[in-house]
């Protein structure tokens, strides 16, 4: 039964759009790092999806309240204990990755739980940042938008590096993507991608 | 100032159930009243109805107050009431005084038709799945065939999930606060020890202390000293006592030194006036008894099979007596059953008895969720 209130399917952010593309309706998702719930209240409504967040974050969890998704409040550091092994058809983490401390962890984790896993993370091969690395600088743009001071990012990766982490964890890719300014792009991804999406599965 | 977010003025009322209740023991019931409040008003497709259980030494007061009796706000005020979480503007709320309490419900204080005296030790043990029949059986009288929510903190929020799982079809939502699957051995440890005050204390009778005019005052008294300590946090009783004293010096004597002596002593003293041992002990026999998993070996997600509703578990950080790990092992349930829920862990310093308290993100958290119920 869903009670949520109905309302017209809000504009999802780009990125969480992209992510919205590769699911299949009537699946069951798990959210990793959630914020505040809109990509897993826009599945539900368009897609018929049922699923759970799990966010840490106070208000973050708040807004996934008014967003009527379930949501549960753990810190994905500590694993996802509380999910059993392959009961989701898709579990996505976006944008999360690279602030993780345990990445290797949290790859094993996404492919014991889901059938596919789903990834997306800035990009540090792309131009811009190799740029300011090559000036000197530690990159800020608009995917990493911190000082290397005060930066939550602490395990950031080019594209190839995450490909290289999905052999290590004997995770087959099946599809990647990359986006710029919120644009797709399909020439040189490791060069021209500010944004990488990657669905994967247990190698068999 | 007129608080006007208050239910305002309420009268209790009463119904009598003229038909036996079985009880889990084995014993029956024959007949009973049950006391309880509403608050708000039931709309036309009786579909708003909220129904709150309270913990051990709670009642069916929720909210507002009595006419008579100046300050004498329900217990669970800050949370129930026109623009509260719990808005009685969109829902309508019930209170009801569990059997065996002592508020107005048949309980040990009650006369026993059959031999004109008060019950006293011949009441029936009564557990979490009888006072779930008995509200049950309210539901009835008041013609509501499905509660929007059944709200419970504690022991309460055992209640809650005993709807959930007995009348699958009448709970849209489970809200299960500060609760458990069940009590562990150190939480049963406590509730024998409060027992073991009341039932050595000479003015006990062996319970029929009604026929002796008297109450076993100083087995109660310590029976909620020792159940207080446990709702508070090792960090809430510093905050608020430290090793404060009453006077300046040691006596270096047994009166109350220091304030927390002084707290407890006063808290247990007014509890005495306010509750009844024989309810005291049955209340805390129903928390020991609860356990959903005993039918399917221990398997709460098996237990969890039969529910339907939504849940929302809540939990907070520094309860020790109801742990947020306790919470999540009811999460993993629900999640093994594909069943709406979701889960928040709150941070509080007030221990178990944060659930009573004002917390602006607790609320906000109860007001968001059911804001999304349709009614």
């Amino acid at each position: 039964m869903n009670d949520a209130n109905p309302l017209s399917v809000v504009a999802l952010r780009p990125d969480l759009a992209a992510i919205a593309e590769w699911i299949q309706p009537g699946k069951k998702v798990l959210d990793l790092g959630c914020g505040d719930g809109s990509l897993l209240r826009y599945l539900r409504e368009s897609r018929n999806v049922f699923g759970y967040g799990v966010e840490i974050d106070d208000k973050n969890l708040l807004s996934c309240f008014y967003n009527g998704i379930n949501v549960i409040q753990n810190d994905l550091e500590s694993g996802l204990s509380s999910f059993e092994s392959d009961s989701f058809d898709y579990v996505i983490l976006s944008q999360t990755l690279q602030a993780m401390r345990h990445t290797e962890d949290i790859i094993q984790e996404m492919l014991r739980v889901g059938k596919q896993g789903i990834v997306s993370f800035p990009n540090f091969g792309y131009w811009r940042n190799r740029v300011q690395v090559a000036l000197g600088q530690m990159p800020i743009s608009k995917a990493l938008p911190y000082h290397w001071y005060d930066t939550p990012n602490i395990h950031l990766c080019t594209l190839n590096d995450f490909e290289e982490l999905c052999r290590r964890c004997n995770a087959h890719i099946i599809e990647c993507r990359v986006m710029s300014n919120y644009r797709p792009v399909h020439i040189f991804p490791n060069l021209m991608g500010m944004l990488a999406f990657y669905r994967f599965e247990r190698a068999k | 100032m007129q608080d006007t977010k208050s239910v305002g003025v309420v009268t209790p009322q009463y119904v009598h159930i003229d038909k036996p209740l079985q009880l889990k023991s084995g014993a029956t019931l024959d007949n009973y009243h049950l006391v309880y409040e509403t608050y708000g008003q039931l709309n036309a497709a009786r579909s708003n109805a909220i129904l709150i259980c309270h913990a051990l030494s709670g009642n069916h007061h929720i909210a507002g107050v009595y006419a008579d009796k100046e300050k004498s706000f329900g217990w669970w005020d800050n949370m129930v009431g026109p623009g509260k979480p719990v808005d009685t503007k969109r829902f309508f709320v019930i209170g009801v005084n569990n059997l065996g309490g002592c508020h107005g419900s048949t309980g040990p204080t009650s006369i026993d038709s059959k031999t004109g005296n008060p019950y006293g030790a011949s009441f029936p043990v009564v557990t979490v799945e009888d006072w779930v029949d008995a509200q049950e059986k309210l539901s009835q009288h008041l013609e509501i065939e499905q509660f929007a929510a059944i709200i419970g903190g504690s022991l309460g929020g055992m209640q809650a999930m005993q709807w959930a799982l007995d009348y699958p079809e009448k709970v849209r939502h489970a809200l299960v606060i500060a609760a458990a699957a069940n009590l562990t051995a150190q939480n049963i440890a406590f509730n024998d020890v409060a027992r073991q005050a009341i039932l050595t204390d000479q003015e006990f009778y062996g319970g029929n202390y009604y026929a002796y005019d008297t109450l076993p005052r100083r087995g109660l008294r310590l029976a909620r000293m020792l159940g207080h300590i446990t709702y508070l946090s090792n960090d809430s009783m510093a905050a608020k006592f430290g090793r404060s004293l009453r006077k300046d010096e040691l006596s270096f004597g047994y009166d109350v030194e220091f304030e927390i002596e002084s707290y407890l002593r006063y808290q247990g003293d007014k509890f005495t006036d306010l509750f009844d041992a024989n309810s005291y002990l049955l209340m805390t026999k129903a928390l020991d008894y609860f356990n959903p998993a005993d039918a399917y070996d221990g398997d709460l997600s098996a237990a969890f099979q039969a529910a339907k509703a939504s849940f929302l578990i809540l939990s907070f950080t520094s309860d020790w007596r109801f742990s947020p790990e306790r919470s999540r092992e009811i999460v993993k349930a629900l999640l093994d059953n594909n069943l709406n829920v979701s889960y928040a862990e709150i941070a509080s310093n007030q221990g178990h008895d944060s659930f009573l308290m004002e917390n602006d993100h607790y609320h906000e958290l109860v007001r968001a969720y059911l804001n999304n119920i349709a009614v």
